[in-house]
């Protein structure tokens, strides 16, 4: 399944991190962060709940870059 | 000298973030609130600073030994209203084990640069200006994405936001996404069409160069097709919608652009991994340079070690060294180039494809629908043993389920309605034609192929057009002529596809030989294969991608019905008169909205150009970049300098980037 989500971010590297910690995260099977459009596009793995996984996805971008926003 | 020049830098910075804060106060001035807190912030620190300056040092030497930690005290205040965002994001950088960053670059940098001033007593003003400068730099920048960013979506923007429907009599504005199918919905003059969808009553004429970059408007009346994006521009249309919102091409259109910049092109992974290289190789760089000239001095050559001076070089190594204009302009150039290329009416749906475009060199056109318009007309019926009118009932019943432009022009030819029980057993044998069973009698109606197939004799036909033979109930029954008719902006098409550097062309046809060659011949076709089988395209595509060097790539053009697989087999696909043919959006690479062979050469200058400034950005952001590397290491250039390349390359990266949303004269 694939979703996707308005995100704010300032600079182009620091959706590239983002991009990055969110493919690490369980449950996701692939993500894309598109800086210029502000988007995230997250396929999820198979049987995975898209609420949960994302919870793990914020935190892990949060991580990378403090001052990112993931609206879900 | 130097200090009046750097007091009239802060004031203009001053005045500049005071101007800038009355801009940022007006409605759609797009600066977000995080930017305006940045303002104030640069605001703050630089009438701070200047006051510190014009003060002087003597000042806080009149209140004795405390003076210099009051002086000192007031300086840590101003670097912390300006740069404590820097220091608490490379704080936690270090945390997560992200430790090279710009920011950490930064926040030693400028710290490395303090402590070296406490340590002299001497001069703080350089650590906090090259930290206000740096911010003023990265304010501009994200300003400048921003706006550009949102300048691009704007131009790109032609969802509707809302459909009208009429209820007891008044309009409502609803959700398109509510719309169901078959609901009739109201499209006023100066209102986007939101729905694909049929014209069931008014007259009105479209503007459709939100789609096709072309502003010659279109007539619309009822019964006709009409497709969403278009702008109503005269009269009232109702429309009876034949899609969901969703389906529509408008959505389709927008999905296509606003993910075409997640395909990354070889550039862009180039940049980023060369981004996660290059800033630990830098900090080490600098490490080396604070640490190994001092030792051999010393050691080497008995010299004194000059610790401050390396350790100043190496800090300064470090402002100049931030990767930013390269991180930032090659994505925001693709996205312009993106953006431009959809003004124009070419949908390109990956910033891969827009680079392998701009290397096309070998150009392979599908004859039908591209070159020519693909309205086939019924031109004589030769040899007919019966009435031509029956001949050509036939033909057309037979062919009445294809929707091949033959049949359709032979239906046209018919000018009845087509009665389908008359007609069964429909069989059609790809490349050759059909075999249906009409009012009980066998007709095959096909090329020369069909006729062999059934062993049929035929009679050769002397004029140039697609021949289609008739045998009935396995006799021979004639032959109907149907011709095509050029573009008129095909011939043109090649010779500006020839000026834009495109070395080869070929087309490929199922067309027979005769009539190919003779379009070839006018168009000016490097080279033409005919008589081939859809799977025969993909052969032959298949040879041409072997025989082209590697470098150079193929670009296949078709006008995305039954050419598919082909489209797919190039290096890159292009499909042409796109609008409203899902099919031909779906399977290329790069879509032409219109029918207009013209806007192929226009692609590939956009894309040449797009990439043109790619390759300038990273040229010159490298090669800026190294000099001043090299400047500061040789201790030819000091802070001011480097934190001044680094921000005035990135504003020049930017606005060149930029440069790639202008697509009109290339």
């Amino acid at each position: 399944m694939k979703k996707t989500y308005k995100i704010e971010v300032d600079c182009a590297n620091c959706a590239n991190l983002m991009e990055d910690a969110a493919r690490k995260t369980s449950g996701v099977q692939n993500a894309t962060v598109n800086f210029m459009t502000q988007k995230m596009i997250v396929e999820f793995a198979e049987g995975q709940e898209p609420a949960s996984v994302m919870a793990s996805v914020t935190k892990a971008c949060k991580k990378v870059e403090p001052d990112c926003e993931i609206y879900l | 000298m130097q200090e009046y020049i750097i007091n009239g830098l802060l004031i203009v910075v001053a005045l500049l973030a005071v101007i800038l804060q009355c801009i940022g106060a007006r409605a759609n001035s797009g600066m977000t609130k995080k930017q305006k807190v940045m303002l104030w912030r640069i605001l703050a620190a630089t009438v701070l600073l200047l006051g510190l300056q014009v003060l002087g040092a003597a000042a806080f030497d009149q209140l004795g030994a405390a003076g210099r930690w009051v002086r000192l005290a007031c300086y840590l205040v101003d670097y912390a209203i300006i740069g404590y965002d820097i220091l608490q994001k490379a704080w936690k950088g270090i945390r997560n084990g992200q430790v090279f960053d710009e920011h950490f670059l930064m926040a030693i940098a400028t710290l490395g640069a303090l402590a070296l001033a406490i340590y002299e007593n001497g001069d703080y003003l350089e650590a906090i200006a090259v930290m206000l400068f740096y911010q003023v730099g990265e304010w501009f920048q994200s300003y400048a994405v921003g706006k550009s960013r949102r300048n691009i979506s704007d131009l790109m923007d032609i969802r509707p936001d809302y459909a009208n429907i009429e209820r007891d009599g008044k309009l409502e504005q609803v959700d398109p996404d509510e719309v169901e199918i078959g609901s009739i919905i109201v499209v006023q003059p100066g209102e986007k069409v939101p729905i694909d969808g049929i014209v069931t009553e008014g007259v009105s004429t479209l503007n459709t160069a939100a789609l096709t970059g072309e502003s010659l408007p279109r007539d619309a009346k009822a019964g006709d097709e009409i497709i969403s994006g278009c702008v109503n521009m005269t009269g009232v249309l109702k429309i009876k919608t034949t899609k969901e919102f969703g389906e529509s091409t408008v959505s389709k259109i927008l999905d296509l652009v606003e993910n075409a910049s997640s395909r990354k092109s070889k550039s862009e992974d180039f940049i980023s991994r060369f981004a996660k290289i290059y800033t630990p190789a830098v900090c080490y760089a600098a490490l080396a340079l604070a640490i190994l000239p001092p030792l051999v001095r010393m050691f080497a050559l008995g010299l004194d070690a000059g610790w401050e001076t390396w350790v100043y070089r190496a800090l300064t190594f470090l402002v100049a060294s931030c990767p930013c204009a390269l991180v930032i302009s090659i994505p925001l150039s693709f996205f312009a180039g993106i953006g431009g290329a959809s003004k124009a009416g070419v949908l390109v749906k990956g910033s891969n494809y827009l680079e392998t475009l701009s290397q096309t060199k070998v150009v392979v056109f599908d004859k039908t629908g591209t070159l020519t318009q693909g309205v086939f007309e019924v031109n004589g019926i030769h040899h007919s043993e019966m009435e031509n009118a029956k001949l050509v009932e036939y033909a057309a019943l037979a062919e009445s389920a294809s929707s091949h432009p033959i049949s359709k022009s032979l239906q046209k030819a018919y000018g009845k309605e087509i009665d389908r029980s008359r007609v069964s057993d429909i069989q059609e044998i790809s490349g050759n034609g059909v075999i249906a069973k009409v009012d009980g009698h066998t007709v095959a109606a096909g090329n020369d192929k069909l006729m062999k197939r059934i062993g049929v004799d035929y009679i050769n036909c002397h004029s140039v057009g697609t021949i289609i033979h008739m045998a009935i109930d396995g006799k021979y029954a004639g032959h109907i002529v149907i011709s095509d008719v050029e573009k008129p902006t095909s011939k043109q098409a090649i010779r500006a596809l020839k000026d834009a550097g495109v070395q080869k062309t070929v087309m490929l046809t199922g067309d027979a030989k005769q009539v190919a060659d003779q379009v070839a011949q006018d168009l000016g076709v490097d080279q033409v294969y005919s008589q081939l089988l859809p799977a025969d395209k993909v052969e032959k595509v298949e040879a041409l991608l072997q025989e082209k060097p590697e470098k150079a790539k193929l670009a296949f053009v078709g006008d995305g019905i039954n050419d598919a697989p082909v489209l797919g087999r190039a290096d890159i696909g292009i499909a042409m008169g796109a609008m409203g043919s899902d099919a031909a959006i779906e399977a290329a690479d790069v879509v032409l909205m219109d029918d207009d062979p013209m806007k192929i050469s226009t692609a590939i200058k956009i894309s040449r150009k797009c990439l043109r400034i790619v390759y300038q950005n990273i040229v010159v952001a490298i090669g800026i970049k190294l000099i001043c590397l090299v400047l500061v290491a040789l201790g030819f250039a000091n802070m001011w300098l480097a934190v001044f390349a680094d921000v005035g390359v990135m504003i020049l990266a930017v606005l060149n980037a930029i440069r790639a949303l202008f697509v009109k004269d290339l």
